[in-house]
C-alpha cells in the first residue's frame, strides 16, 4: 500500500452473469491492470484511471459476492469479483483515491489554463495508434505521462498536429477578408496598342460591390435587363480608368464623359447611399475621438475668422470637386469593408450575379438589426471609454478574459517566424538591392591596393578580436579536430554518434529526446502566472533534475577512450538544463522576495 | 488611496501614485495657495489631467469655506469628454469614500450644434445653421409673436426649460455632453440653456479654450465666472497660437460680396420697418444717444457672439454720432466695402500697420478710428432692432465688422497683409486682406488678470522660459518633470539614412528625390512586419502625405505594406477622418493591426491619443516646419524678432520640434505601456534641432540610436520589442520606486519627501 499499488486475487467478468476469467487486478493510482492466469486468455486489460468515470460495488453483509463495478467514460463495464469483503474494502479505497486523484489533475484551482477538455473517443484511438506506430513517442509518453511528470493532455497538447484533422475543424473562426486591395488592379497593356485591359474575379467583383453599393446598385437594376454583364463591367472600367489617369484634367474629362453617359455618371459621381451611412456611422462613434464634434465647437471655424494663409492649411482646387475620388478615400474605405468582414463564404464565389444577390440579403438582415445594435454598442461605448480612462498600472490589475489563440502547433508559428525572419534580413542585406559581384579585374587590384596602403599607413592599430579570445577560439577548434578527424575524415557520412557503442548510442539519443520534451513544457510554461503551472513546473524540475544526475553518471560510466566524445555531446544538453535551473532559481528568488 | 499634502488630504481614485504625479500636486497646491500662476510640464503617460482633478478638487474638499471652481479648459471636444470621463471616475471615488459631502456638479459646455436634442434642429449640418435654427425658434419675438399665432414653430426643450424657470436645475454629479443630452431628453429641457445657465453654479466646468480666450465668445459665456476659480489650459503647448487666432481676422472676395448682399437685405428691412414700425427705429437711436448700446439685459436666448475686441479695450462711450442712425450706418458700411474691393484689387503683396491703414480709410473713404471701433456693436443692435433670426444668412457683415472693430482697437501687435494669390497657386487670383494678430499676450491677458490662479500644462513645454515670455506673464511655479522610469518603455530613434544609406529628409530640396520617397516607404514596409498592433504615421502636409502615398501606391509598396496591416489615412474631410480613426481602434482592437497615417499639426495629431496596441510605433517623416514663406508667418517672426528678442530660426525650430514632440508623445498612456518614436530626417541628429526636444524624450535618446539606417532601426525595434514582452516589475526595482502605495508616502518624512522629487 505504501507504494499505491494494490495486487489482489479477482475474476474478470464482462457482466453480472458472466462466469468470469481468474487472474491479478493491479490498481496503481494512474491505472488498473487485469492479467488472466492463463496467458492464453484474451481478456486482458490495461487502462488509465482518468477513463474511469464511476464506481460501484457490493455492500458488505448482502449475500451477493463482493464484486467492484467500474464504468469507462464510454459506458463500458468492467466487473470484478473479489475473493473476500477485506479485498473489496482495499480496492475501494485504491479506486476511489486513484479516482479523486484524476479528477484533480486534470481540473487543479484554475481551469481557464488547463487542458482539461476530455480528449474524444475518436483522438484517443488515434493517440493510441500513434503511440503503436511510433516507438520513440511512446518511451517518452511512458516516462513522462507514466510517472506524472506531465499529465495526459500536457504530452498531447504539443503534439496536436500529429493528430491529424480533427482539432482542426473546432476553430469556429470565420476566415476575413484579405487586407490587401484586389480592386486597384492595375491594368495591363499589352504595349503595341493602346488597348488596356482589366481583369476581375468574382472575390475582386464581391469587393468592388461591398465597397461602392453604388455600383452593386446600379449592377442589380442594370444587369441583365438594360444592359449585358460585360457591358456594365467594360463601363465600369472605364470610369475607373477614367479616375485612375493620371493627368492633371482627369477629373475634368470624367466629368465632361459622365455629362453624356448617365450611366458612367453612376460610378463617377459620390454616392447617397454612403454618405447616408456615413452619418449613421458617425452619430456612434467613440465620443472621445469624435472630431466631428469639434467642428461644431470652434468658434474660429466662423468663416473668414482666425489665421487663412499662413500655409498650416492646405489648399484644394474647387473645380470638378465632385468627380474627385482620392485614393485616401479609397483606402479607408476599403479598411473599413475588410473590418467588417464579408457575409459572403467562399463557396459563394462563383460568379458576379450569386456576389450581388448573396450581398443584398444579407444588407437587408443588417438593415433591420441595425436599430438595437446602435443602442448596445452605445452602452458598451461607454462603459469602454470608463474602462480606458483608468491608468492601468496605479490599481489592481483587472483580469480581462482572453480568446485563445487558436494556433494549430505551436512549432510551426514558431518556426515560419525565424523563417521570415531570417527571410526579411537577407532581404534588407541582399535581397533588394542585388550586390555587384562582377568587379573587373582593374576594380578589385585598386581596392586591394587601397587597402594595403591604408594598412601599411594606420597599421592594424586595434585588432578585430582581443588576443585572448582568438587563441581560446583556436583551441577548441582544433582541439576537436585532433580527436575527430581520425574517425570522420575518413567517412564523412559518419558522424560521432555512430562510432559510439550501440548501448551509449542509444542512451544519448534516448536522454537527449526525454530532454528535449521537458524543456519544451518548461519553457513554455513561463511566466508563471496560475498555481497550476507553478506545480506544473516544479514537477518538470525535478525530472529535469533527474535526467542530469543520470547525464553526469553515463558521463562517468564511459570507457576513457570515448569519454571526452560523449562529453561533447552531452555538453549542450547540460547547457540547457543548467540553464534552465538558474531560470527557475531566479524565478523562485524573486517570488519569495 | 488618501494622503496629506500640507495641509489638504488629497483622494485619489488608485491604489498607487507615480511620484512625478505627487511632486506634480505640490508644485500645484503652492501655487493655489500663492493664488498665483503656474506653468507645468510633465511627459504624457504619467496621469497629468487626473493628478490635477484630484487635487483641485480634494483642494476644495478641504478648505470649503474658500470653494473655488474649476475651469478647465481643453482644445477640443473629444478632449473635453476624456477629461469628464476621468472626473467621472473620481468623483465616484470620492463619493464612495467621503459620501454626499464630495458630491460636486461638473458639466461640459459646447456650442449648440453639439447639444441640442430638438430633432428639427439638429437637422442643419454646420453649427452656424443649428445656431440660427435655433434662433428663429426661441428668439424673445419669436415667441411673442408664437403666444399669438399657434402657427409659428417654437421649441418645446426650450419652452419646457423656461416654464420650470428656476426649477430647472441639474442633480451633482459628472455630466459629458451625452449625459446633459439625455438627462435633457428625459426632463424635457434644452440641455444647451440649462448648461448655459449651470455653468454659473456649477463646481467644474470644462469647455473649450477659446470660450475664455475669443473675446467674443468669452463675453457672453464667461463673463460672470467668479475671481476665486483656477483656470487650467490642459494640452497647452499650443496656446499662443490659439491666442492669436482667436484675434485674427480676413477678407476675401466673397466675403465683400456677400456683405454687400446683407447690407441690401438690412435695407429693405428698415424700409419694411420705416412703413409699419417706425417707432422701434427711433427708440433703438434714442437709446444708442444713451450709451445703452449693449444687450444688458437681453433674454439668454438673444444673446449672440459679442464685441471681437477684448472688454478692457472697449471704451465705455456710446456710439459716435455719425452712426446712430441706421441709415448713416449702412453708408458708412457701404464706404468700407468699396475702400476694401479696391484694396483687395492689388497685384502685389502690401504689408501695413494698423496705424496707417485706418490713416488711409480716413482719407479716403472718411470713416474715421472710432466709427471703425463701434461697428460691430453697432451691426448687433441694428439687427436685434431688426429681429433678424437667420444670423447665419449674415455672417459676412459679421465678419466685416469685426474686422473694422479690430482694426480701429488695436494699434500694434497686429498687421494687414493683402495677398493677390496663394504663394503656392501663382496661376489662381485669390486676393484675400488679412487682419493677423502676432501677440499672443493680447489674448490671454484678461484671462490672467481676471483669476487668481491660471494653470498651463501640457507634456511638451520645452523651453519653459520661452512661454512666460510669449504669453507675457509672471508664474509663481514653473516646473518641468521628469518622468521616472520602471524600464526604458519608450524608445526614441533617429533614423537618418534609409536601407540603401542614403540620407532622408523632407528638406525642400530633397522631398521628392524618388530615392527618400522610396526609403520612406522601405522603412514602413519592414516596420510593419515586426511591430505588432498599431502604427502612426505623421508627414509634415497633407499634400506631401497624398504625394508620398500615391508614389507608394504605384511602385508597389502601399500593397506591401497592406499585406501586414490595414491602411487608415487622415484627410482633410474631419467626419471622414473621424471614421477612419474609430475603425483604426477596431482593427487595432480586434488584432488584425493598422496603419494610421496623419499629419503633423492636423487634427489628430492635436488631440488624439494612441496609447497603448493603439500605437507601439509612431514614425515622424520629416520635421514639421511651418510654410516659411508665408507673408502671415513672416509678418510675426519680425515681431517676435522685436518685442521679444526671439531669433527667427530659434522660433521656427521650436515650433516645429513642439510639434513633432506632440505626435510622438501621444504613444504613452502609464507606465505600463510602450511605445517606439522614429524621427525620420537626417536632420533630427543635429544638436540644434535635437535639443529642443522634450527633457524625458532627450532622456532616452541614446547616442547609438543619433544616427540610424533602417536595417539598424530594424533591429533595434526587435529587441526593443522583445525586451517589452517580458514580464517585469511594476513598483520599480533597484534604486528609486516609481509607484508609490499609501503606506509608501505616509512613510516618507519631510526629507525623504524631498528626495522623491524630481
Amino acid at each position: 500500500m505504501a507504494s499505491g499499488q494494490v495486487s489482489k486475487r479477482v475474476k474478470y467478468k464482462s457482466s453480472v452473469k458472466d462466469a468470469g476469467t481468474p487472474g491479478r487486478l493491479f490498481l496503481t493510482l494512474e491505472r488498473l491492470m487485469f492479467k488472466p492466469n492463463s496467458p492464453n486468455s484474451a481478456t486482458k486489460l490495461n487502462m488509465e484511471f482518468r477513463f474511469i468515470k464511476n464506481h460501484r460495488y457490493t455492500k458488505e453483509g448482502s449475500n451477493k459476492a463482493p464484486m467492484l463495478n467500474l464504468t469507462s467514460s464510454q459506458g463500458v463495464n468492467y466487473i470484478f469479483e473479489l475473493e473476500s469483503y477485506d479485498d473489496l474494502h482495499v480496492c475501494k479505497e485504491c479506486v476511489g483515491k486513484a479516482l479523486s486523484k484524476t479528477e484533480e489533475t486534470p481540473k487543479p484551482v484554475d481551469t481557464s489554463e488547463v487542458p482539461s477538455e476530455q480528449p474524444s473517443t475518436e483522438e484517443l484511438l488515434s493517440r493510441m495508434n500513434m503511440l503503436r506506430e511510433n516507438s520513440e513517442l511512446q518511451k517518452l509518453h511512458k516516462r513522462f505521462v507514466s510517472d506524472g511528470v506531465l499529465t495526459e493532455a500536457e504530452f498531447w497538447a504539443t503534439r496536436k498536429k500529429l493528430l491529424g484533422g480533427n482539432t482542426s475543424k473546432k476553430s469556429k473562426q470565420r476566415t476575413g477578408l484579405k487586407s490587401v486591395m484586389l480592386s486597384d488592379t492595375k491594368p495591363s497593356t499589352d504595349g503595341r496598342t493602346n488597348k488596356v485591359t482589366f481583369t476581375l474575379t468574382p472575390e475582386i467583383v464581391r469587393e468592388i460591390f461591398a465597397e461602392k453599393p453604388a455600383v452593386h446598385q446600379a449592377y442589380l437594376t442594370l444587369v441583365p435587363k438594360k444592359m449585358s454583364e460585360r457591358d456594365f463591367w467594360s463601363k465600369y472600367c472605364r470610369a475607373e480608368y477614367l479616375q485612375h489617369a493620371k493627368n492633371a484634367n482627369a477629373a475634368a474629362a470624367a466629368a465632361a464623359e459622365a455629362a453624356e453617359d448617365e450611366e458612367l455618371a453612376l460610378f463617377l459621381k459620390p454616392n447617397n447611399i454612403l454618405a447616408s451611412e456615413t452619418r449613421r456611422k458617425i452619430r456612434g462613434v467613440d465620443p472621445t475621438l469624435d472630431m466631428e464634434a469639434d467642428e461644431g465647437d470652434d468658434y474660429t471655424h466662423l468663416p473668414d475668422h482666425g489665421i487663412v494663409r499662413d500655409g498650416s492649411k492646405e489648399i484644394t482646387e474647387l473645380q470638378h470637386e465632385l468627380y474627385r475620388r482620392t485614393l485616401s478615400q479609397d483606402l479607408n474605405r476599403h479598411a473599413a469593408v475588410v473590418l467588417q468582414g464579408s457575409p459572403i463564404d467562399e463557396e459563394q464565389l462563383k460568379d458576379t450575379q450569386t456576389v450581388a444577390e448573396a450581398l443584398e440579403r444579407s444588407k437587408q438582415g443588417q438593415n433591420t438589426s441595425n436599430e438595437e445594435a446602435d443602442i448596445n454598442a452605445n452602452q458598451d461605448r461607454l462603459s469602454r471609454i470608463l474602462k480606458m480612462m483608468e491608468i492601468d498600472d496605479l490599481q489592481a490589475s483587472i483580469d480581462l478574459p482572453l480568446a485563445p489563440l487558436s494556433i494549430k502547433d505551436p512549432r510551426d508559428y514558431f518556426d515560419s517566424q525565424q523563417a521570415s525572419a531570417l527571410k526579411t534580413s537577407r532581404d534588407t542585406s541582399i535581397g533588394n538591392d542585388p550586390v555587384r559581384c562582377t568587379l573587373s579585374v582593374e576594380e578589385s587590384y585598386a581596392s586591394l591596393r587601397d587597402s594595403i596602403s591604408h594598412i601599411k599607413n594606420t597599421g592594424l592599430v586595434d585588432p578585430m578580436v582581443t588576443p585572448e579570445v582568438a587563441a581560446k577560439v583556436l583551441s577548441v577548434l582544433t582541439h576537436n579536430i585532433s580527436s575527430t578527424k581520425y574517425d570522420i575524415g575518413k567517412n564523412p557520412g559518419l558522424s560521432v554518434l555512430d562510432t559510439l557503442p550501440n548501448t551509449i548510442k542509444e542512451e544519448l539519443i534516448y536522454h537527449w529526446t526525454s530532454l528535449q520534451e521537458l524543456l519544451r513544457h518548461y519553457w513554455s510554461s513561463y511566466p508563471i502566472t496560475t498555481m497550476y503551472l507553478y506545480s506544473k513546473v516544479s514537477r518538470l524540475k525535478d525530472a529535469m533534475s533527474k535526467i542530469d544526475s543520470q547525464l553526469q553518471e553515463l558521463k562517468e560510466s564511459v570507457q576513457s577512450d570515448l569519454r571526452h566524445q560523449v562529453t561533447l555531446l552531452i555538453r549542450p544538453m547540460q547547457q540547457a538544463l543548467e540553464v534552465a535551473m538558474q531560470h527557475y532559481d531566479a524565478d523562485m528568488q524573486k517570488r519569495s522576495s | 488611496m488618501k494622503f496629506q499634502i500640507e495641509d489638504v488630504t488629497v483622494y485619489f481614485p488608485y491604489d498607487h501614485i507615480y511620484p512625478e504625479q505627487y511632486s506634480y500636486m505640490v508644485e500645484l497646491k503652492r501655487a493655489l495657495d500663492a493664488k498665483g500662476h503656474c506653468l507645468l510640464e510633465m511627459p504624457t503617460g504619467t496621469g497629468k489631467t487626473i493628478a490635477l482633478l484630484s487635487l483641485i478638487t480634494s483642494y476644495t474638499i478641504s478648505k470649503p469655506q474658500g470653494a473655488i471652481k474649476l475651469i478647465y479648459c481643453t482644445r477640443t471636444v473629444h478632449e473635453m469628454e476624456k477629461t469628464l470621463a476621468e472626473l467621472k471616475l473620481l468623483h465616484n471615488y470620492q463619493v464612495k469614500h467621503l459620501g454626499p459631502a464630495a458630491k460636486i456638479l461638473a458639466i461640459g459646455l459646447s456650442s449648440r450644434k453639439n447639444l441640442c436634442v430638438n430633432p428639427n434642429v439638429l437637422e442643419a449640418n454646420n453649427r452656424d445653421s443649428v445656431d440660427a435654427a435655433c434662433r428663429k425658434r426661441t428668439a424673445s419675438w419669436v415667441r411673442a409673436l408664437a403666444a399669438e399665432n399657434p402657427n409659428v414653430e417654437t421649441c418645446e426643450f426650450f419652452e419646457n426649460y423656461e416654464r420650470a424657470a428656476s426649477g430647472a436645475v441639474l442633480p451633482p454629479g459628472v455630466y459629458t455632453l451625452q449625459d446633459l443630452r439625455a438627462f435633457g431628453k428625459e426632463k424635457g429641457w434644452c440641455p444647451y440653456f440649462l448648461a448655459r445657465h449651470m455653468v454659473q453654479l456649477a463646481n467644474v466646468v470644462v469647455y473649450s479654450y477659446q470660450y475664455l480666450l475669443d473675446p467674443k465668445v468669452a463675453g457672453i459665456i464667461s463673463k460672470e465666472m467668479q475671481k476665486e476659480s483656477v483656470v487650467v489650459f490642459d494640452e497647452a503647448h499650443n496656446i499662443d497660437n490659439v491666442c492669436i487666432e482667436a484675434l485674427s481676422v480676413s477678407v476675401r472676395r466673397q466675403t465683400l460680396d456677400g456683405a454687400s448682399r446683407n447690407i441690401s437685405r438690412i435695407e429693405q428691412e428698415i424700409n419694411r420697418f420705416k412703413a409699419t414700425d417706425a417707432n422701434r427705429l427711433r427708440e433703438e437711436y434714442k437709446r444708442l444717444v444713451n450709451g445703452l448700446a449693449l444687450s444688458g439685459n437681453l433674454p439668454g436666448s438673444d444673446s449672440w457672439l459679442s464685441n471681437p475686441a477684448l472688454p478692457d479695450d472697449i471704451l465705455r462711450e456710446a456710439v459716435p454720432g455719425n452712426i446712430r442712425r441706421a441709415e448713416h450706418f449702412l453708408h458708412v458700411l457701404r464706404r468700407l466695402l468699396q475702400y476694401l474691393t479696391v484694396r483687395l484689387d492689388t497685384e502685389n503683396v502690401e504689408k501695413e500697420s494698423p496705424i496707417s491703414f485706418v490713416a488711409s480709410i480716413n482719407n479716403q473713404a472718411g470713416i474715421d478710428q472710432k466709427t471703425l471701433k463701434f461697428c460691430y456693436d453697432r451691426l448687433h443692435s441694428l439687427m436685434l432692432t431688426l429681429e433678424i433670426t437667420d444670423t447665419d444668412e449674415f455672417l459676412h457683415v459679421q465678419t466685416i465688422c469685426d474686422f473694422a472693430t479690430l482694426v480701429g482697437t488695436y494699434s500694434r501687435g497686429f498687421s494687414i497683409i493683402i495677398e493677390p494669390f496663394d504663394e503656392r497657386m501663382p496661376h489662381i487670383p485669390d486676393p484675400v486682406l488679412q487682419l493677423s494678430c502676432h501677440d499672443a499676450s493680447l489674448a490671454i491677458k484678461p484671462v490672467f488678470d481676471r483669476f487668481h490662479s491660471v494653470v498651463i500644462t501640457s507634456g511638451t513645454l520645452s523651453p519653459i522660459d520661452l512661454y512666460p515670455r510669449l504669453l507675457n506673464f509672471h508664474p509663481v511655479v514653473s516646473r518641468s518633470f521628469k518622468m521616472s522610469l520602471t524600464r526604458d518603455c519608450i524608445c526614441p530613434m533617429v533614423l537618418t539614412r534609409g536601407s540603401d544609406q542614403l540620407p532622408v529628409s523632407t528638406k525642400f530640396d530633397m522631398r521628392s528625390d524618388p530615392g527618400v520617397v522610396r526609403n520612406y516607404g522601405k522603412l514602413l514596409v519592414e516596420m510593419v512586419s515586426i511591430v505588432p498592433d498599431g502604427i502612426v504615421c505623421f508627414f509634415v502636409s497633407y499634400s506631401y502625405m497624398d504625394g508620398i502615398i500615391n508614389t507608394w501606391n504605384e511602385s508597389g509598396l502601399l500593397k506591401e505594406i497592406m499585406q501586414h496591416k490595414l491602411v487608415f489615412i487622415e484627410t482633410q474631410d474631419v467626419v471622414e477622418t473621424t471614421l477612419a480613426l474609430d475603425n483604426y481602434r477596431r482593427a487595432c482592437d480586434c488584432g488584425r493591426g493598422a496603419v494610421f497615417f496623419s499629419v503633423a499639426r492636423g487634427k489628430v495629431a492635436e488631440g488624439i491619443d494612441f496609447d497603448r496596441h493603439y500605437g507601439r510605433l509612431v514614425i515622424m517623416f520629416g520635421v514639421p516646419f511651418q510654410y516659411t514663406l508665408s507673408k502671415i508667418l513672416l509678418a510675426r517672426l519680425e515681431y517676435l524678432r522685436d518685442t521679444f528678442q526671439i531669433k527667427e530660426g530659434d522660433f521656427l525650430t521650436f515650433d516645429a520640434l513642439r510639434q513633432a514632440a506632440q505626435c510622438v508623445g501621444r504613444v504613452i498612456r502609464s507606465k505600463a505601456d510602450y511605445g517606439m518614436m522614429i524621427f525620420a530626417d537626417k536632420r533630427y541628429s543635429r544638436h540644434d534641432k535635437r535639443s529642443k526636444l522634450p527633457g524625458w524624450i532627450l532622456s532616452h535618446l541614446r547616442d547609438a540610436h543619433l544616427n540610424l539606417s533602417t536595417d539598424m532601426a530594424l533591429h533595434i525595434a526587435r529587441e526593443f520589442l522583445r525586451k517589452m514582452a517580458q514580464p517585469y516589475d511594476k513598483t520599480g526595482s533597484s534604486g528609486k520606486k516609481t509607484l508609490l502605495s499609501q503606506e509608501d508616502l505616509e512613510k516618507m518624512d519631510d526629507s525623504g519627501k524631498q528626495a522623491m522629487l524630481y
